[in-house]
């Protein structure tokens, strides 16, 4: 176990490092000079260069990463351009927003997933397992933010139940929840859609094995079967799956944020690269990229926890 | 289920004809402006209703097929492009070949994929070409991955075999055999990236880094709508409905193609 414990740890720092290569030279190559931006277009080009060198942009690519990265292990991801404080400290503020929303929108698909891949699973082949496999496939053509403007439409233009956008602050801990409770349902939905088929066929498999069959002999109903036996063994698919769903929630909320007006991580990044703040950007898609891994690392781990074969 | 591949079929071929009808004809012009027609709802005259513009919607579904379309389709094609050839290459060769395409791909799979369409979006410029390109780059890591997955099983088998003693070289295995063996999991995975493509297509030119004005497309119809829709909600109805038609069909079309074509799955749920 050791042994493989090291070999995914190297393996995740050299993840770790490439994915920063990648981030910081893709961000190089968006076109647009943060020094001018900043100084508009009636700068004088000597103050331009003068703001250049103080920035450290005249160094060369290789140079400018290896700075880059020796503040980011340091924990300093450098200062905005645009807002002149600390870009650690936005990222932080914004993970206020993200984290709880990505937490509140996995646990509403996991909610509505489970009882749906449930019962469809135990009324596989009939009616029921018709209809609800067909009502998830309406979920997963969703387009989120469409979603999003329906259900704004309904709870908050027409029944006036929810607030339609903006984020008032975890000072106002009833307002902030509720201000998350649609964004959360709208990113939910199609990811519910997707866990509920992804478990109803991992149960299906299993009910279909010999275990199952003894557990019936030995005097079980079906739905003790399933809750008891089955459910546990279908939930490795199932956990995959949402690894990679809590990623794409924290990251894939960019829309939704933009929807609802949520100063989340997503808006930060979008707005970060209309005002050319690089370093903003830079910073924002690295901590995103490295909860992807870090998650995905986690999640290979509790894998061979579970099942020995996998620690090869 | 032969349902699913027949309604599939049905409702992605809607969204195809609603294409290639509008290249001939749309039932208004949707360059024309009528300031006074604007946000009427569904009627005889306009059978969608017309947007803040007074553009018949109808027409403007139709031409947003095309670049909808065309999008998802030109970045399957790309991931396939280059998907498939390092998939054959990572299974034929082995080692630190495999090694080296595989470890590639999961490190594009750890990037968000709209954080990096939106970057490559910015970097070079909102436009429907650059849409393609951002989408299409991460289909390449899918197709590379269901190629080599499908292929690993057909080398160990006999006849593979047979032609490594006869002489023929890795490649021409790849093309000759591999290929032809796994052509249905490609067109599966095709159908699938397809409708991803679509969804992406359409977040995309909502936060406005997809198709530029004057080119309709149903992201931006819905980006246009939204501050409308309380007062004419068929703005920002019929745009995202038209998106989960076609996405739905496509999604059928798939699972219907799979069990078409994988007679072993004919039967099962």
């Amino acid at each position: 176990m050791l042994r493989y414990v090291i070999r995914r740890l190297i393996s995740l720092g050299l993840s770790l490092l490439l994915a920063s290569a990648l981030i910081f030279s893709v961000v190089e190559l968006v076109p647009g000079d943060p020094a001018s931006f900043m100084l508009g277009t009636g700068a004088q080009p000597e103050t331009v260069a003068a703001l250049r060198q103080q920035m450290g942009l005249d160094l060369p690519l290789p140079l400018r990463y290896l700075h880059w990265l020796g503040g980011v292990l340091a924990g300093d991801l450098g200062h905005s351009f645009t807002y002149k404080t600390p870009v650690a400290g936005m990222i932080l503020d914004r993970m206020q927003v993200s984290l709880p929303l990505a937490l509140m929108a996995l646990a509403l698909a996991v909610l509505i997933a489970l009882p749906i891949g449930m019962f469809a699973a135990a009324r596989r082949g009939r009616a029921g397992d018709t209809g609800v496999m067909a009502a998830t496939q309406v979920g997963i053509a969703l387009p989120n933010f469409w979603f999003a403007m329906l259900l704004v439409l309904l709870f908050a233009v027409k029944l006036r139940w929810l607030p339609a956008g903006g984020f008032p602050g975890w000072d106002h801990p009833a307002a902030a929840l509720k201000s998350l409770l649609l964004p959360a349902v709208a990113l939910a939905l199609p990811q519910a859609a997707i866990l509920a088929r992804v478990l109803r066929s991992a149960l299906v498999e299993t009910l279909g094995q010999d275990y199952i069959r003894t557990a019936r002999a030995k005097g079980l109903s079906a739905g003790q079967a399933l809750s008891r036996h089955a459910l546990r063994n279908a939930l490795i698919p199932v956990l995959t799956i949402m690894g990679m769903q809590f990623s794409f929630l924290l990251a894939g909320a960019i829309i939704i944020e933009n929807v609802f007006y949520l100063p989340g991580l997503g808006r930060l990044i979008f707005q970060a690269i209309t005002q050319r703040d690089l370093i903003v950007v830079q910073g924002a898609v690295l901590v995103l990229v490295a909860a992807v891994i870090l998650v995905t690392f986690l999640v290979d781990l509790s894998y061979a926890l579970v099942d020995p074969r996998l620690r090869r | 289920m032969r349902a699913s591949l027949i309604l599939g079929a049905l409702l992605s071929g809607l969204a195809l004809a609603a294409a290639l009808v509008s290249f001939l004809w749309t039932p208004a012009d949707v360059t024309q402006l009528a300031i006074a027609q604007k946000l009427l709802p569904p009627s005889g005259q306009h059978w969608l209703g017309t947007d803040h513009f007074g553009r018949d919607m109808l027409s403007m579904i139709m031409v947003g097929a095309r670049t909808s379309i065309a999008v998802a389709l030109v970045a399957v094609g790309i991931g396939m492009g280059f998907g498939v050839p390092l998939g054959l290459l990572a299974a034929a060769r082995g080692g630190w070949i495999d090694e080296v395409v595989m470890r590639g791909n999961d490190l594009v799979f750890a990037f968000p994929s709209l954080v990096i369409a939106i970057l490559i979006t910015a970097a070079l410029g909102p436009s429907a070409l650059n849409a393609i390109i951002a989408i299409g780059i991460f289909n390449i890591p899918v197709f590379a991955r269901v190629t080599r997955g499908g292929a690993l099983p057909i080398w160990t088998l006999d006849y593979i075999r047979a032609a490594q003693v006869a002489g023929k070289g890795a490649s021409r295995i790849s093309i000759q055999h591999i290929l032809p063996n796994i052509a249905n999991l490609l067109i599966v995975q095709g159908t699938i990236q397809f409708s991803l493509g679509i969804l992406a297509e359409a977040g995309l030119s909502y936060v406005g880094l997809g198709a530029q004005p004057p080119t309709p497309s149903w992201g931006r119809m819905l980006a246009e709508a939204q501050t409308m829709v309380a007062l004419a909600p068929h703005v920002a109805v019929i745009p995202g409905l038209a998106i989960v038609v076609t996405v739905l069909g496509l999604n059928l079309l798939g699972d219907g193609l799979r069990d078409a074509l994988d007679p072993r799955l004919r039967g099962s749920p």
